[in-house]
């Protein structure tokens, strides 16, 4: 106890140098913290973008290229897959519904995303919730579309409003379906998923506003009116990717393969879950990377704790010597440099921790908006309260370091320094 | 107290040898030893206090050879018999005066036992110890040790040696950093509170002057043979 006291009394009175020390730690410990949090935020994240989907399926491709386009609208589909290879696949007895998505066109910025209506209800997101309409309801006519919420936030669109849609996926677009514009049916509450930065239209809409291009340009002389392409059989000829929902998980390895070997096209297909396990396969060595770099900031901080109360040491042998005189016998003085460390990196613990929940609390709207990327605040997971005891005891076993020197300092010294 | 054929030299220095061959303190004496600098007199109250062990040879406290005690019971026992003061920097510059005060009694219970016995509480007994130094405790109660003077601060060191009225109070050229006349208040005080307590005093000084306040005057050249080698 009486320790304990000395200890802090001893740090009050160097405060600035211990307050320097603490903060150091606290730092580290925050940055430490923090990557964790990005990183099982991130993990989240992207789990939480898909789920209620048991397979997708795309042209033959990687595994993961098209979990990355057809789910997060990362990077380009090789291939189509047509629309009749698809609606034979469709038949199979396993399958309960087949939601079909086209991509490839974007409208400032953000994707353009064909679908059926099916999709506002198959598609499901962070343990099975389905899409929220904030307001309006999903496309009903050839030239209504459903807007994410960042779409609605970022360019201020409201039901109602005209949409003109550009060809390709180019943030500044120069080619656009201007002749063909949509009008904002519903927009949808806010997710942390792709959809919020998706504008959505029927698949039938995606294919009349291509009615009249040929080869990536508008054919001259050839222009199709809004309303003459209503008329037109609307069909769509190929589709990007298609996800599919089984009437019994017990099927899906049977309808994966069945999809991998259907004999007309080259097809994938895909579960979703598996596929991230093969992103993370690919990311874990960066995330290992982040965390090893974040864990030796942690020993820097540590490191110049140590040295901190070293340095201390020579200019306190009178304090160990007092010490010594009033029966305060060298295990004392071990345990009084000990605890000093001790509350040093307690201190910056959890000073870290409370700075870090402090900055997610500030920040993460932030993060959400500016990268999408939604950091749960929770409380510290086990592994990370392990990880911060970890440190703790890390910290402690530093600080044996000066002690054990100040240790034999006090047994060689007696109590005969003279200052 | 005694020393009974007492060889001791300091691990690692082969240099500096101190023997001792029969010294004894009887219970209640006053004594000033005398000795230059670099005498030996930090060794020599060393060993007596327990710091370190004689290479031969026994020092006994009280009925107690400091030398069959073990490490942390000698360092209980220096806590429960002993007040010792310094030349000077007596005091942890962080702690407040009374928390320098009633430091020992952190490591002795018998001692805390008697200042509570005495004073009620230990910080009551703190306060009274340092009124009866003449110290105005109320301007320098919460203070920090660092910001007194140095004669406030030997005063400090007094009182925490006589806190919970240890058999022994050492005192290694106490008075040295004062001037005269603070020097002669100084003793003034801390004969008054041994006096009260019956405690026994051995105080190390090269000035000869202050001879006349002691029961027995010892000269540490007539009981210790210091050897010096011969220096490489």
């Amino acid at each position: 106890m009486i320790v304990l006291r000395l200890a802090l009394q001893s740090l009050r009175n160097r405060w600035g140098t211990a307050l320097l020390t603490a903060l150091a730690i606290a730092l580290s410990i925050m940055l430490l913290l923090g990557v964790e949090k990005v990183r099982t935020g991130a993990r989240q994240s992207f789990t939480d973008t898909i789920a209620g989907t048991d397979l997708i399926v795309g042209a033959r491709s990687g595994s993961l290229n098209l979990l990355l386009y057809a789910v997060f609208r990362i990077g380009n589909a090789t291939n189509n897959i047509t629309w009749d290879s698809l609606q034979e696949i469709a038949k199979a007895p396993e399958i309960a519904w087949v939601v079909p998505v086209s991509l490839g066109d974007t409208h400032r910025g953000f994707r353009v995303l064909g679908t059926s209506v099916d999709y506002f209800e198959r598609y499901k997101y962070r343990r099975n919730q389905a899409l929220q309409f904030s307001v309006g309801k999903p496309f009903a006519d050839l030239f209504d579309a459903v807007i994410g919420a960042d779409v609605a936030s970022k360019l201020g669109y409201k039901v109602g409003d005209r949409v003109v849609i550009a060809h390709g996926l180019g943030n500044v677009a120069f080619v656009e379906h201007d002749d063909k514009p949509f009008v904002v049916s519903g927009i949808l509450a806010k997710t942390g998923t792709p959809a919020d930065r998706t504008v959505h239209v029927s698949l039938e809409a995606i294919e009349a506003i291509h009615v009249d291009w040929q080869s990536g340009g508008r054919a001259a002389g050839q222009g199709v009116s809004a309303d003459d392409v209503r008329r037109k059989n609307l069909t769509p000829q190929a589709v990007t990717a298609a996800m599919i929902g089984l009437k019994s998980r017990i099927a899906t390895f049977k309808v994966q393969r069945a999809i991998n070997e259907y004999p007309k096209e080259a097809l994938t297909a895909i579960v979703p879950g598996a596929a991230l396990q093969e992103l993370w396969g690919l990311v874990g060595t960066a995330e290992t990377a982040l965390s090893a770099v974040s864990l030796m900031v942690v020993v820097t901080a540590l490191l110049g704790m140590v040295t901190m109360i070293l340095t201390t040491l020579n200019e306190r042998r009178r304090e160990m010597a007092i010490l010594r005189s009033v029966g305060a016998g060298p295990g004392t003085i071990l345990g009084l440099l000990v605890s000093e460390a001790a509350v040093l990196v307690i201190v910056g613990v959890v000073a870290g921790a409370a700075l870090l929940y402090a900055a997610l609390l500030m920040a993460q709207p932030w993060i959400d908006r500016a990268y999408g990327l939604y950091i749960p605040i929770s409380a510290p997971t086990s592994y990370e309260l392990m990880l911060l005891s970890g440190i703790v005891a890390a910290g402690i076993l530093a600080g044996l370091l000066p002690a054990l020197r100040a240790y034999r300092l006090s047994l060689s010294d007696g109590m005969m320094v003279r200052v | 107290m005694t020393f009974d054929s007492v060889r001791f030299a300091w691990p690692g220095s082969a240099r500096f040898r101190l023997s001792v061959a029969e010294f004894s303190l009887a219970r209640g004496e006053r004594m000033l030893l005398i000795g230059p600098s670099g005498s030996g007199k930090s060794t020599f109250l060393s060993l007596l206090a327990g710091i370190v062990t004689p290479d031969q040879g026994r020092v006994s406290v009280l009925g107690t050879d400091l030398g069959t005690l073990a490490n942390h019971a000698r360092d209980r026992f220096r806590a429960a018999h002993f007040g010792i003061i310094f030349q000077q920097f007596n005091l942890l510059p962080y702690a407040s005066v009374v928390d320098n005060v009633v430091l020992p009694l952190s490591f002795s219970n018998t001692r805390h036992a008697r200042a509570v016995a005495s004073g009620g509480q230990v910080h009551t007994e703190a306060r009274r110890l340092l009124g009866r130094l003449g110290l105005d405790t109320a301007s320098i109660d919460g203070a920090r040790a660092s910001s007194l003077s140095v004669g406030q601060q030997q005063r400090v060191a007094a009182a925490r040696a006589l806190i919970g009225s240890p058999e022994l109070i050492v005192a290694d050229e106490p008075t040295s950093s004062l001037d005269r006349g603070h020097q002669m208040a100084f003793l003034d005080l801390l004969f008054a509170d041994l006096d009260a307590a019956g405690t026994s005093l051995i105080m190390v000084s090269h000035d000869e002057t202050l001879a006349h306040r002691f029961t027995r005057v010892v000269r540490l050249d007539d009981i210790a043979t210091i050897a010096r080698g011969v220096s490489a």
